[in-house]
C-alpha cells in the first residue's frame, strides 16, 4: 500500500507492519540512497542533481526519521531483509543502491544476500567491518559538540553544522535516530562479525568511495571491502572526512555517475 | 522501620585529577591508576565498616553491583556478601546485580540461592538495570535493557519457584534445562528489593499485586523522592491494596557529627569528590541510547548539564543528610512521617571519606539516630495511610 503526497515528493509504503517514509524524485535508472546514522531531512543540493539524471529514492530507513518502529526491529539484518521486500514491493529492478556509513553497512547485508534486482553497489564510508588494529572514534561515547569535528577534514563543514542551533523536534528526531542506531550497531559497534564471511557473494559491479581523513570509519576499511568484494573499484577522495557527498560533493558526484555510466546506466 | 547501611567500596586513593583528565571515573579511566598494592587494605576496611554496622545494631548491610571504575569496587557483590555472611548477624542485602548486563542470569539465580543458604534465609536479593555506562562497559545493548530485565528476573524467580528441570525460551535467554542447585532457603522466594533513581514504567511493574516487591528510591532530591513513592502507592491502590511501609525504602548518603557546623566541614570535601569526581559521568555515559525513555533521557540531560554539584547544594534538594544528631534524626522524622518508607538506607561512606570519620559516622547513626527513630516511628506493618 503506497500513498503519494507529490508536493514534496514523498511517498509512505506500508509494509511488514511497518510504514517507511521515502522520497522519490526524477527519471532515468533507479537509485536508492541509504542513508548513514542521522537520517535525512530532505532533499539535499548533491541528491537534487542526481534526480536530474536519475529516479532517485530515499527512504527514511525503519526507526529511522519519519518511519515507524517496528516490533521486529532487533538487528542490522532485518533491515537488510526489510529492503530486500521494499524493492519486491516498489517493483524495483536493476537499482543502482548507494549506501552511507550505516546505510553503506545495509547495503552490504542486502548485497551479499539477494543482489538479482541490483545493477550496482555503492559504499561510501561504509561501516560493516572490523579490522583488527584500526582504531576509530566511538560514536557513542561522543558529546554532541565533539561530532561535527570529528565527521569533517575541513573544519568550516564542522563550524557550520556547530553554528545551527537545533529546534526541539530536531533533538526529538536525534533521540529516535539515535535508539534505531544504537539498536542495531551498539554490540559489536558497527559492524557484523558475519559479513566478512560472505562479501564474495556479492556479484555486482561495486564502487567503494571514501574520504582519506574519515575518523567515524577510517580508509583502511576501504580497501577491507575492495579485498573482499570480487568486481569492486575503490576511490579515495583526499583532504575529506566521513560525509564525501557533503565535503566534497562534486567529486562524489563526479564517481559516482562514471560508476554508473560505465556499468549500464 | 529498619535501619540499613549500604557502602559502595569507591577507590578512595584516586588521583584527584585522573577523572577530570578522562573527563569521568568510568568507563574510560585507565586502571592503570588502580594501585594493586592498594586493594587488599581497602577490601579489609570496607569489611570493617559494614560489619561494625551490624554489630552496632543496624537491621542488616547492604553491598552492590558496578563495574569498571573507580566509583565502587564490587563488580561481584557476591563476593563481599559471601564474607559478609560468615560475620553479621542481620539481613544481608545484594542492592543489586544488573540483571540485564549478564547472558546467563541462572549464575544470579544460583549466587543468590548460594548466600541465601549461607545465611540462613537474611538474603535480600536485589534486582536493578545497571547504569547507563555499564552497557558501554559490558557490551550489552541499552536498547534491550528493560526487555532483558523483565525476562532475566522471570527466569530467577521461575528458577526459585517452579520444580526443576524445566525449559526456559525468552528473546534473550533460552535455557533447555532450568534446574538449580541449590535452591534458597526462603519460600517462596528470597524478599526482592528493586532499587532505582526512579523510573515509573519499574514502579509499575514492582508494585503489582503478585509482585509488591520493595520500591527503594536511591540518591534523588525530596520532590523526586516523595513523586515516586506517592507513584508506587498510587499503583498498589491500583492493583487493589495499600503499600506496607516495608514495600517502601529510601537510599541516601548520610553523615552525622557533633555539631552540625562540625559535620559539614568534615564531610565537605569527601561528599564534593563522590559527586562530582567519582559519580562523574557524561551524558553519553550515563543515558546511552533507548536505557531510558527519549522524554526521561531528554529531561534528565537538561539536569546534567547543570554543572558541579555542590554538599550545600545537596543538603538543601534533600540528597544528603548531614549535621549533628538531633539535625539528622529530625529531618529523618519529618522525612518518614511525610512519605511513610518503612526502609532507612544509609550510605555512610562517599567519596573519600576515610575510615576514622566512617566509624564515627555509623555509630552516631547506630546510637544518636536509629534508636530515636525506633521509638517513634510503628514498626508493625500496617498499611500506609494515604
Amino acid at each position: 500500500m503506497t500513498a503519494v503526497d507529490q508536493s514534496n515528493e514523498t511517498s509512505t509504503l506500508n509494509l511488514l507492519g511497518c510504514k517507511v517514509n521515502y522520497r522519490r524524485k526524477g527519471t532515468g535508472p533507479t537509485l536508492l540512497f541509504l542513508h548513514g546514522a542521522a537520517g535525512v531531512g530532505g532533499w539535499t543540493p548533491w541528491m537534487l542533481q542526481l534526480t536530474e539524471r536519475f529516479d532517485v529514492i530515499v527512504p527514511d530507513h525503519p526507526g529511522f526519521g519519519s518511519s515507524d518502529t517496528p516490533e521486529w526491529f532487533d538487528n542490522i539484518h532485518d533491515l537488510a531483509y526489510y529492503y530486500l521486500d521494499f524493492i519486491k514491493a516498489l517493483g524495483l529492478h536493476d537499482v543502482h543502491l548507494v549506501g552511507h556509513s550505516l546505510g553503506g553497512w545495509i547495503a552490504a547485508e542486502i548485497a551479499v544476500r539477494d543482489s538479482s534486482a541490483l545493477k550496482t553497489l555503492t559504499l561510501t564510508a561504509a561501516a560493516g567491518l572490523r579490522i583488527p588494529g584500526v582504531e576509530r572514534v566511538d560514536v557513542f561515547l561522543l558529546a554532541p559538540k565533539d561530532v561535527p569535528p570529528a565527521l569533517f577534514f575541513d573544519q568550516k563543514f564542522a563550524d557550520a553544522m556547530s553554528a545551527h542551533t537545533k529546534t526541539d523536534a530536531e533533538v526529538d528526531l536525534d533521540l529516535k535516530n539515535g535508539y534505531a542506531f544504537a539498536r542495531v550497531a551498539w554490540q559489536p559497534r558497527l559492524y557484523d562479525p558475519h559479513l566478512d564471511k560472505w562479501l564474495h557473494r556479492i556479484d555486482v559491479p561495486a564502487l567503494i568511495l571514501w574520504g582519506d581523513a574519515d575518523k567515524i570509519v577510517p580508509p583502511e576499511h576501504a580497501a577491507e571491502f575492495k579485498r573482499l568484494i570480487p568486481q569492486a573499484t575503490v576511490e579515495i577522495f583526499p583532504h575529506c572526512g566521513h560525509l564525501p557527498q557533503v565535503e566534497q560533493p562534486q567529486a562524489f558526484l563526479r564517481a559516482l555517475t562514471t560508476f554508473i555510466e560505465r556499468n549500464g546506466a | 522501620m529498619k535501619f540499613f547501611g549500604i557502602h559502595l567500596m569507591p577507590y578512595t586513593p584516586l588521583d584527584p585529577k585522573a577523572a577530570d583528565l578522562y573527563n569521568s571515573a568510568w568507563i574510560t579511566l585507565p586502571n592503570t591508576y588502580f594501585d594493586r598494592d592498594e586493594g587488599h587494605a581497602l577490601y579489609e576496611r570496607f569489611i570493617k565498616e559494614l560489619v561494625a554496622a551490624d554489630a552496632l545494631g543496624f537491621d542488616g548491610i547492604c553491598v552492590n553491583e558496578h563495574h569498571q571504575n573507580a566509583y565502587g569496587l564490587m563488580p561481584i557483590p557476591g563476593v563481599i556478601a559471601g564474607a559478609l555472611a560468615q560475620r553479621v548477624k542481620g539481613r544481608l542485602a545484594v542492592l543489586g546485580r544488573a540483571l540485564p548486563l549478564v547472558n546467563n542470569p541462572l549464575t544470579i539465580s544460583e549466587e543468590y540461592a548460594m548466600l541465601d543458604q549461607m545465611c540462613n534465609g537474611r538474603l535480600i536479593a536485589g534486582f536493578v538495570r545497571g547504569i547507563g555506562a555499564e552497557y558501554h562497559s559490558t557490551g550489552i545493548n541499552p536498547t534491550e535493557s528493560h526487555a532483558r530485565f523483565h525476562e532475566a528476573h522471570d527466569l530467577i524467580v521461575q528458577s526459585w519457584t517452579r520444580p526443576g528441570p524445566f525449559h526456559f525460551a525468552g528473546k534473550y535467554y533460552d535455557f533447555e534445562y532450568v534446574n538449580p542447585w541449590p535452591l534458597p532457603v526462603q519460600r517462596p522466594h528470597p524478599t526482592i528489593w528493586i532499587p532505582s533513581q526512579g523510573s515509573s514504567e519499574t514502579i509499575e511493574w514492582a508494585a503489582s499485586a503478585d509482585r509488591r516487591y520493595t520500591y527503594l528510591q536511591t540518591l534523588s532530591p525530596t520532590p523526586v523522592l516523595r513523586r515516586y513513592m506517592d507513584l508506587y502507592k498510587q499503583e498498589c491502590r491500583k492493583n487493589g491494596y495499600e503499600a506496607l511501609p516495608e514495600q517502601l525504602g529510601w537510599s541516601t548518603p548520610m553523615y552525622v557529627a557533633k555539631t552540625d557546623e562540625q559535620a559539614y566541614a568534615e564531610a565537605k570535601p569527601h561528599f564534593d569528590a563522590f559527586m562530582n569526581r567519582f559519580f562523574h559521568l557524561t551524558p553519553e555515559m550515563l543515558l546511552p541510547p533507548g536505557y531510558s525513555s527519549a522524554a526521561s533521557i531528554k529531561m534528565m540531560r537538561s539536569k546534567l548539564s547543570s554543572g558541579k554539584r555542590t554538599m550545600e547544594g545537596c543538603i538543601e534538594l534533600g540528597m544528603f543528610i548531614c549535621g549533628s544528631p538531633k539535625t539528622v534524626r529530625e529531618t529523618l522524622l519529618a522525612r518518614q512521617q511525610e512519605i511513610g518508607f518503612g526502609n532507612l538506607i544509609s550510605q555512610f561512606q562517599f567519596g573519600t571519606l576515610p575510615h576514622d570519620l566512617t566509624m564515627r559516622n555509623i555509630e552516631y547513626l547506630a546510637t544518636d539516630v536509629w534508636p530515636f527513630l525506633r521509638e517513634r516511628v510503628a514498626p508493625s506493618p500496617e498499611a500506609v495511610a494515604s
